[in-house]
């Protein structure tokens, strides 16, 4: 294992009984960077997280958090970590400012409490209950507690799902501050727009197993195609009929009808279009987009993210 | 935030913790109330339910009938019998209604008739009979004389004060760690503070500290309380209380860690509490002496801990017992504290 790297896994497997949630992964997340796990629901992340975070013993594979295993160094370990789990509830009847002194006091050393709110924006709401925060607000406060012990490495299961777009873009600053100060991150999601700004590399992950890997970028441009068509007509259309027009990468049949990847969209939709009219078929739907990490889940698996 | 110095914070993890319990507590005025008031309005309730009174006049009936007179006003003279003039039917409708304990039924000769299942018929027979014999002429063989002694240590109240401290350190104890525990692992809490560096023996002893904390205001409320409404002494070693209740509280913050230790949800927790505390709540002499049980289940009644807890108190409190008559009690509390602690912190489910 290279000896930059923060986070390594290799042939990971976890097992619930007759469900092989975690199916052989590996993942090598290098000192620095923030990586991303990008998955639907139920594609094993937060499972893969937990066995990261030495919370949840593995079925079979190998774990190396910082050069350190968890059956070897759990302790000093916890202190370097910091965990936001998917869906913390802290007590309701505490303030915010009392749950962050406790979660200061299991560490040996790292930022106080002022500190803490100053970095996560909320020193306004020290006194106020747990309870009676906002979910952007209840997020921060988790991310905060994350960061009591100053971690070089920082878990972050879903820190925004089911935020709104402002909370979610206040919670992408402070990501990108952490980000910016060093520290190691890996992030689950399985919303595109914060794998595409956040992470410098992200796994695409399905039925426990990693599907791509890569920069989103490169990812992206692994398509051969930037941008997308999507359409439905009143009879079935072939596969094979459109992928020979000029211009088209890929064709992927997904819930709703076909996906094309396109290089240039001005070029090829005219031809799509006359085509289908030459072959009778009339569109009831048809959509462009540039290409997102969405196209190469749907490429890869023929299913959408948020199935 | 890597350049901020790295200062030292000097609060301890298990003092937070602690002070994380207390806070919890302090801010939910249910538990507040069940903790610290109720035991003081049961108390309350339950004295004047069974305040001590004047005992009840023995109620009589003669029969109406020549020559039965003499008996009526011979009995009405004495100031603890009640005589009703009833004829046989009334008499005896009187007898069977309870209205009356005994009825004297004319004949040769003296008839009582009484239900001798009834403890107060039995005895009404008894004072009718004396007051009778007594007018009639019959003398004392013997002069006796009559101390009469109704002081406080030896009334009910004073019977059921360590019985309902026993009762609230553990109805306290067992909900207020087992059912707090689960409900803390059903919020992922536990979950997310084993993911930090905090001590799991921490984690654990800050519930059992605080519910000596608890102690140190559940105590001498009551105490205080049944001393001042009902003057119920505290004959011995007002210390030697604290520390059998301290022992008291810390067993049943272990049972309740216990119980805690594996349920996956506050419904189970529910169930254990209720299913550990009930018995013991009939058995262990809350409310009425253990004694009446059968000698049968005695080493076993005496073998539980509200049991220990409570007849302990019960001995200092009233009998003034010193710490080596009370010793046994403090034994049996220990075990069950320290060996409840150590399985807890074995089969704990911290995930």
């Amino acid at each position: 294992m290279d000896k930059t790297s923060a986070i390594c896994c290799r042939g990971l497997v976890k097992d619930y009984g007759a469900l092989r949630a975690v199916n052989g992964l590996d993942l090598e997340v290098r000192a620095g960077e923030c990586f991303g796990l990008l998955g639907p629901n139920g594609a094993g992340k937060t499972t893969t997280v937990e066995i990261l975070e030495g919370l949840l013993p593995a079925t079979g594979g190998t774990v190396e958090i910082l050069g350190h295993t968890w059956s070897s160094g759990a302790d000093s370990l916890r202190q370097r970590l910091g965990v936001s789990l998917q869906e913390t509830n802290l007590p309701d009847k505490l303030t915010v400012e009392e749950i962050l002194r406790l979660f200061r006091s299991f560490y040996a050393s790292g930022p106080d409490a002022q500190d803490l709110l100053d970095a996560v924006s909320l020193t306004d709401k020290r006194r106020t209950w747990y309870s009676k925060l906002s979910g952007g607000q209840k997020q921060r406060l988790a991310v905060a507690c994350a960061l009591a012990g100053d971690p070089e490495v920082l878990f972050l299961d879903e820190p925004t799902t089911g935020l709104d777009p402002q909370s979610r873009r206040q919670l992408w600053g402070l990501i990108e501050r952490l980000k910016a100060e060093g520290r190691t991150i890996l992030i689950t999601t399985h919303n595109m727009d914060e794998a595409q700004r956040l992470c410098d590399r992200v796994a695409i992950i399905d039925k426990g197993k990693v599907l791509a890997l890569g920069a989103p970028r490169e990812l992206i441009q692994s398509l051969g195609g930037t941008e997308v068509v999507e359409f439905t007509c009143d009879e079935l259309v072939e596969e094979g009929s459109v992928s020979a027009l000029p211009g088209v990468h890929a064709v992927k049949r997904g819930p709703d009808g076909l996906f094309l990847t396109v290089e240039q969209l001005h070029k090829t939709l005219p031809l799509l279009l006359s085509h289908l009219q030459q072959t009778g078929r009339t569109l009831t739907r048809l959509a462009t987009h540039h290409a997102t990490l969405e196209d190469v889940f749907v490429n890869l698996t023929g299913r959408q993210l948020r199935d | 935030m890597k350049s901020i110095t790295r200062t030292v914070d000097p609060q301890h993890p298990l003092w937070q913790l602690t002070l994380m319990r207390w806070r919890i507590f302090v801010r939910e005025p249910a538990a507040v109330f069940w903790t610290y008031v109720f035991p003081l309005v049961l108390a309350l309730a339950l004295g004047i339910a069974f305040r001590n009174r004047p005992p009840d006049p023995v109620e009589v009936a003669v029969q109406t009938a020549p020559g039965a007179e003499a008996w009526r006003d011979a009995l009405a003279k004495d100031p603890a019998i009640h005589v009703h003039w009833l004829d046989a039917r009334q008499a005896h409708d009187a007898l069977r209604s309870g209205k009356v304990f005994v009825v004297v039924a004319a004949g040769a000769p003296r008839t009582y008739e009484f239900d001798p299942t009834r403890p107060e018929s039995r005895m009404a027979r008894a004072i009718v009979d004396d007051a009778l014999q007594r007018a009639e002429g019959r003398a004392d063989a013997t002069p006796v004389k009559d101390r009469l002694v109704t002081e406080p240590g030896s009334r009910y109240i004073d019977f059921l004060v360590p019985g309902l401290l026993g009762f609230n350190l553990m109805s306290s104890g067992m909900w207020g760690v087992g059912f707090v525990v689960v409900e803390m692992r059903m919020r992922k809490l536990i979950k997310r503070m084993t993911a930090t560096p905090m001590s799991r023996a921490h984690f654990l002893l800050s519930f059992v500290l605080v519910r000596a904390i608890f102690l140190l205001g559940e105590l001498p409320l009551l105490l205080a309380f049944a001393y001042w409404v009902f003057n119920v002494p505290v004959r011995g070693s007002l210390l030697l209380i604290v520390a059998i209740s301290t022992l008291g509280s810390l067993a049943f913050a272990g049972m309740g860690l216990l119980i805690g230790s594996r349920a996956q949800n506050t419904h189970t927790a529910a169930g254990l509490v209720n299913a550990v505390t009930l018995p013991m709540l009939v058995c262990s002499g809350v409310f009425f002496s253990a004694a009446r049980f059968p000698e049968i289940f005695q080493p076993l009644i005496r073998a539980l801990p509200l049991t220990a807890l409570i007849e302990g108190v019960r001995a200092v409190m009233l009998d003034g017992a010193g710490l080596a008559a009370v010793a046994a009690y403090m034994a049996i509390l220990l075990v069950w504290g320290a060996v409840s602690f150590i399985i807890a912190l074995r089969l704990f489910r911290w995930q």
